[in-house]
């Protein structure tokens, strides 16, 4: 094998001491984190000062986009007489994202130490948590969390020093996907149908309430105290010179071991593969995303590529969420598509009209594909309407619906006309449960 | 099946011309509790229209649904229209616009939990249940539905039930959840307390804490998936196929080799063997020991 050993390649930071008893309260955090040293480090410093310190380290947002969070902070207006805002965008729903619930569920206080160093840094005195509400065991943790940590005066009167109190806010959302974009969000959090908003005015400028507004992702927060506590050097030896640091790679799918990988940015899956048992055995991989299915696909030709903003951007995806969805050869891309963009069309919110009626068009064009009523004209078609969405579309989710049409016909047009002039979906979705080869005796073989 | 007094839900079709009458209001014990409830929610946002979604959650705890009553109450607490409240209510798919079932079950049919056997276990819980998606039981436990990704795709396929995870499910294995969830069994889920109602689901979502004793603590830290990486780096084999609830517990799961080589970490005794790891290296940059708490044994 010609990569490093598993202890070398991985850095467990965040999740470090998830299998302690009781990971999630404030006393592992203390005892086992240097929970809230790297807060009383911050507050010694000037606000600006945290601030320049985050954006020397390089800190880029975990939640897809990868934009700088110490320059996020930064754009937030000072001593204009509002009130500044910090919103922790907890929403995880991209399909085949599942970091941040893991690490909430297991490590809340990492995130509200986070919030609270943003806090002082943006000079806010009230920050949200905006948990998508459909997992309530992780619901159930931060309101511990939060208790906890305004009993021990880390929230509350003074928690940011004389006169300054901070006061946080777990909300529980309601169920819909659009609320991870962050101007959607910020309407939800107003109570109102979460629907984009024009941009400019953006966030830092009219966010929350009309009023400058930071929103971050779970993990770009819970990522800043172990940086402040141990530095900006300690950060930046780990990944590359433009993303630099330690990141949750979650591996599923068709692969022995699913799981939570965390390992300096630039990783690749080849690397994550074999250090982690590789694809279920007696199968090769076929496709996979590199972060969630908003990020066009790739296939094995790409196993090498470094999983960082630049290498995956290079090979013509995105980072995203570091969501590395795995399939292998028995599973249909026509299938695997189709599904996506079911998702895209009914979380579509109606706002804009090339998402809301490209992708209802989109569906009923590809399930003609599964079910062998496709004609090859209705291939270009799909590529149209899929142009017709990219970057016509009000907010990303429309970009994010292209993404898997154009990035399948691109590596597997063929497979497409397989399923043409009457022949329908060709492969058995049987052969491609989790329980398939349980059914005959184990035979491990080697992966190709 | 009613799970609640009606209060003037669901709205039939209405006859064209001739608006509906406004809701009833609640009963006044169960206003004035509401309020009192709905007044500690408002008080938690600058503004108190911040505090409609949680509101909706609070009604629902107390009908099983978004009653046209529990719109009315919303409306009235924050000084909206109920046409207001209601355009939100129906932009939410969390928010049930129907006396449904004490048992939400979600089964993630987003591609990869579908193409894992998602598609597999919806197609037998209906044929099980005898209901189609978004139908409930005759007995009015169960309400099924399938659902987006739900952020657990390490665990995949998962099945949740009232927002609880039933991770690395098999069409047998929710074939018992349902089973138990309609014989009135105490069910606990792979991650998350044993099960509530949806009503008593809905108050944690309004966010009033959940005092249930052990309910916070249940299933510990995460499963092995959530743990895998943590193991790898700590110089612990990786565990080869993940074990799959399939009836029950079988003989331990043997380590699967590795693509293209024989196993090196599958001998009886490898996990005697010094290993290096991120402590023993010091050019680990995640650095600290993962120091054993006293008492705490490495296997």
């Amino acid at each position: 094998m010609a990569t490093e050993s598993p202890e070398k390649l991985l850095t467990p930071v965040l999740s470090a001491y998830w299998d302690e008893p009781e990971a999630w309260t404030l006393d592992t955090y203390k005892r086992r984190h240097d929970g809230y040293e790297g807060l009383a480090k911050a507050l010694a410093m000037p606000p600006d000062d945290v601030i320049a310190y985050v954006k020397d380290a390089g800190l880029r947002g975990r939640g897809g986009a990868g934009f700088p969070t110490g320059m996020k902070w930064q754009f937030i207006p000072q001593g204009d007489g509002k009130p500044h805002y910090l919103v922790v965008n907890a929403d995880e729903s991209e399909p085949g994202t599942c970091k941040d619930i893991p690490l909430l569920y297991a490590n809340p206080h990492s995130l509200i130490e986070g919030i609270v160093i943003a806090c002082h840094a943006i000079r806010s005195s009230h920050a949200f948590i905006y948990l998508r509400g459909e997992v309530v065991p992780v619901l159930r943790r931060l309101h511990l969390a939060v208790r906890e940590a305004y009993e021990a005066g880390l929230l509350g009167r003074n928690a940011l020093g004389e006169g300054k109190h901070l006061e946080l806010t777990v909300h529980a959302g309601a169920g819909a996907y659009i609320c991870g974009e962050e101007t959607a969000l910020l309407d939800s959090l107003e109570g109102r149908r979460g629907q984009p908003r024009l941009r400019p005015p953006f966030p830092a400028v009219a966010g929350l309430y009309a009023c400058p507004t930071v929103v971050n992702n779970v993990e770009s927060i819970a990522s800043v105290p172990a940086l402040m506590n141990r530095g900006k050097e300690w950060f930046r030896s780990m990944g590359s010179e433009k993303s630099p640091g330690f990141t949750l790679y979650s591996l599923s799918g068709h692969v022995a071991n699913p799981g939570q990988y965390e390992a300096p940015l630039g990783i690749t899956l080849r690397e994550l593969l074999e250090v982690s048992g590789g694809m279920r055995p007696g199968h090769r991989l076929k496709f996979w995303t590199p972060g969630g299915s908003s990020t066009p696909m790739l296939t094995d030709e790409h196993l090498d590529v470094p999983l960082d903003y630049e290498g995956v951007g290079a090979a013509g995806s995105m980072l995203g969420t570091k969501a590395l969805q795995c399939f292998d050869e028995t599973t249909c891309v026509v299938r695997a598509v189709t599904r996506w963009t079911e998702f895209y069309a009914h979380e579509s919110c109606g706002k804009c009209t090339p998402c809301r009626e490209g992708t209802y068009w989109l569906v009923q064009l590809l399930r003609d594909f599964e079910a062998g009523k496709a004609t090859k004209a209705d291939i270009d078609k799909i590529d149209d309407i899929a142009d017709n969405i990219n970057g016509k579309s009000f907010c990303a989710l429309g970009d994010g619906a292209a993404s898997p049409i154009f990035s399948s016909l691109k590596y597997f047009r063929d497979e497409y006309e397989q399923h043409l002039d009457g022949r329908g979906c060709p492969f058995d979705p049987a052969k491609s449960t989790i329980w398939a080869d349980n059914q005959t005796p184990a035979h491990p073989e080697v992966n190709a | 099946m009613t799970t609640a007094p009606d209060r003037g839900s669901a709205p039939e079709a209405p006859m064209l011309g001739i608006p509906s009458m406004p809701a009833p209001d609640y009963p006044a014990d169960v206003r004035e509790r509401l309020e009192r409830d709905g007044r500690e929610v408002i008080a938690r946002y600058p503004d108190s229209r911040s505090a409609l979604l949680p509101l909706l959650h609070l009604v629902q705890s107390e009908d099983g649904h978004v009653t046209r009553t529990g719109q009315r109450f919303c409306a009235e607490m924050l000084e909206l229209t109920t046409a207001e409240v209601n355009a939100v209510v129906t932009f939410y798919s969390m928010y049930r616009r129907k006396p449904s079932g004490e048992y939400q079950v979600g089964v993630c049919t987003n591609t990869l939990c579908a193409v894992m056997g998602g598609d597999a276990i919806f197609d037998d819980l209906k044929q099980h249940l005898g209901v189609g998606n978004n139908e409930t039981t005759d007995d009015g436990k169960v309400t099924l539905e399938h659902i987006e990704c739900n952020a657990a795709c390490d665990y995949a396929p998962v099945v949740m039930v009232n927002w609880e995870f039933f991770d690395n499910q098999t069409p047998e294995s929710a074939r018992q959840l349902v089973d138990g969830l309609r014989a009135g069994q105490e069910v606990s889920p792979t991650r998350g307390a044993p099960l509530c109602t949806f009503k008593e689901t809905s108050r944690i979502l309004a966010g009033f804490p959940d005092l249930r004793p052990g309910a916070v603590e249940a299933t510990g830290g995460g499963g092995d998936p959530s743990l895998a990486g943590l193991r790898l780096a700590r110089g612990e084999a990786p565990p080869g196929r993940l074990a799959h609830p399939r009836g029950p517990a079988g003989p331990a799961e043997q380590p699967v080799p590795l693509p293209g080589e024989e196993a090196p970490e599958s001998h009886p005794s490898s996990h005697d063997l010094p290993q290096s790891t991120a402590a023993s290296d010091p050019a680990n940059p995640s650095g600290r020991p993962p120091k054993p708490a006293p008492g705490e044994e490495s296997e």
